[in-house]
């Protein structure tokens, strides 16, 4: 199958702390790839070094069989040594945040068709009939013309995720999506991100919910302290953890589980 | 009074010129306003230091003082370097030289507005535009200044009120304003606090209309933003 997200040998620091540590990544067309472990262990840091939010200090970016080209700034971390090619990799793999980050100026159906008309060169009438397509297929689409502080938090992930939606992605990555809800709301979002997973869409998720990972999940990866600790199929990973770390953080957190 | 009414067309001509000096120095305020914003924001370290003098140095000086030295110097600099290429001499308009100098003065304090607007926007919104794939330029102009406007606006409703007021500063470099009519009126009539007195009443006519002014435009940019009721 092809290989729609490749990251090798990333590496990060902060100052004199290594948060990543030769972290390799392979998401090939339909996978589902979760990234679990405790807070602090490095996963949204190695979400964000995936499009560059993050630079990292090492290591090689592969998007769709492209390979983007890096250069280290002075502070010897890694930036795009072509901007431009930057945001055409960009555009193929779009990023859902814990924040949901919609813009607060412009209502849910301008959202959605901003980026497809400024990046992918969309007409106003396309990205409309896209964006109307992708807030249905969340459940939205009766708040088009709200604006998002109007909208609850589950509302404002989905239309996050039509907008995700709406780039038409290779790859779609997750920050920690239903962590800023109500646990009323989280299910909701769940639903649609296991319905994005049943239709074959490539997804790197960073998550707490585990039982999300199990059942959707096809790899699990497991990081501690900046390093992947374990990594593999949910039931393998879950049923027969190898180290005690992956043990008591199942433990813990199978403990907390109780959404979707 | 019949005095007033006989004065005030006069004061009033002048108005315009108060009203055009200050749209202009407002204009050229914000350019530069904007400008030293960005550049106290960006990552390039020689811009930061341009920035952060300008503004250290012209928010400690007063306008006064500035307004003469940059009038002054700036004309005898220009004739210096005319002199040198053979012009003949040349006279600074000052209607040009006044609001350049107060658009350059009070754009030093629009600086620190607009950077204070910048930063109160979250970080996220200017990331959801780069994780998209839109450029620098396309996040600034669609996503952080239309909602930078908004935290902009009360500062830069005072900016523009101390502005029209400062600009009865260029009377002194010659510029025929609406203060400068209202001291020729008074030599002319000995009455000094008719004409002071309607001054002020003009100037208090248009500081209240640029308050209801801006107060709409602030609406109209908060449109999308939940009020907290306190």
């Amino acid at each position: 199958m092809e290989i729609k997200l490749q990251a090798d040998n990333i590496a990060k620091r902060y100052g004199s702390i290594d948060v990543l540590h030769d972290v390799s990544l392979q998401a090939r067309a339909g996978d589902v790839i979760a990234l679990i472990g405790a807070s602090g262990s490095g996963k949204s840091t190695l979400l964000r070094c995936l499009n560059l939010l993050e630079r990292p200090n090492a290591g090689c970016l592969t998007v769709a069989g492209e390979r983007l080209a890096l250069t280290p700034d002075r502070a010897g971390e890694l930036t795009a040594a072509d901007p431009a090619q930057l945001r055409r990799l960009r555009a193929r793999l779009s990023m859902v945040f814990q924040q949901f980050n919609l813009w607060g100026h412009m209502t849910v159906l301008r959202n959605v068709i901003e980026a497809p008309i400024r990046v992918n060169g969309l007409s106003k009438a396309e990205a409309i009939e896209r964006a109307d397509h992708y807030l249905a297929r969340v459940g939205v689409l009766h708040r088009r013309d709200a604006y998002p502080a109007h909208l609850s938090g589950g509302e404002q992930q989905r239309v996050a995720i039509a907008r995700a939606l709406a780039m038409e992605p290779d790859v779609m990555l997750f920050d920690e999506p239903t962590s800023a809800l109500d646990p009323e709301l989280v299910g909701e979002v769940l639903r649609v991100m296991r319905g994005l997973a049943e239709e074959g869409r490539t997804m790197v998720v960073v998550t707490h919910e585990m039982a999300f990972a199990r059942d959707v999940g096809s790899q699990l990866v497991f990081l501690h302290k900046g390093r992947i600790e374990e990594q593999g199929t949910p039931s393998d990973l879950m049923t027969n953890p190898q180290s005690d770390r992956l043990r008591t953080f199942l433990a813990s957190s199978l403990h907390r589980a109780g959404h979707a | 009074m019949p005095m007033l009414i006989e004065y005030l067309p006069i004061l009033l001509d002048g108005l315009l010129t108060t009203l055009s000096v200050s749209l202009v120095s407002l204009a050229i305020a914000s350019l530069f306003g904007l400008a030293g914003a960005l550049a106290k924001l960006s990552s390039g370290r020689g811009a930061r230091a341009v920035a952060g003098t300008y503004t250290t140095l012209i928010r400690s000086i007063p306008d006064l003082v500035l307004m003469l030295a940059l009038f002054y110097g700036g004309q005898a600099l220009v004739n210096d370097i005319g002199l040198r290429l053979g012009w003949d001499y040349i006279d600074v308009d000052p209607f040009l030289a006044g609001s350049l100098t107060l658009g350059f003065i009070y754009g030093a304090y629009l600086t620190e507005t607009f950077r204070g607007a910048f930063l109160s926007i979250p970080k996220g919104q200017a990331e959801a535009g780069l994780a998209y794939g839109m450029s620098g330029v396309q996040v600034l102009c669609h996503i952080t200044l239309p909602q930078m406007i908004r935290h902009a606006i009360p500062g830069f409703a005072n900016n523009w009120l101390v502005m029209v007021k400062a600009s009865a500063l260029v009377s002194i470099i010659g510029l025929d304003d609406m203060v400068h009519r209202a001291s020729l009126a008074t030599a002319a009539t000995a009455q000094p606090f008719t004409f002071y007195a309607a001054v002020a009443a003009i100037y208090l006519v248009v500081t209240t209309v640029s308050i209801l002014a801006l107060g709409q435009v602030e609406k109209r940019f908060s449109l999308g933003v939940r009020k907290a009721v306190l």
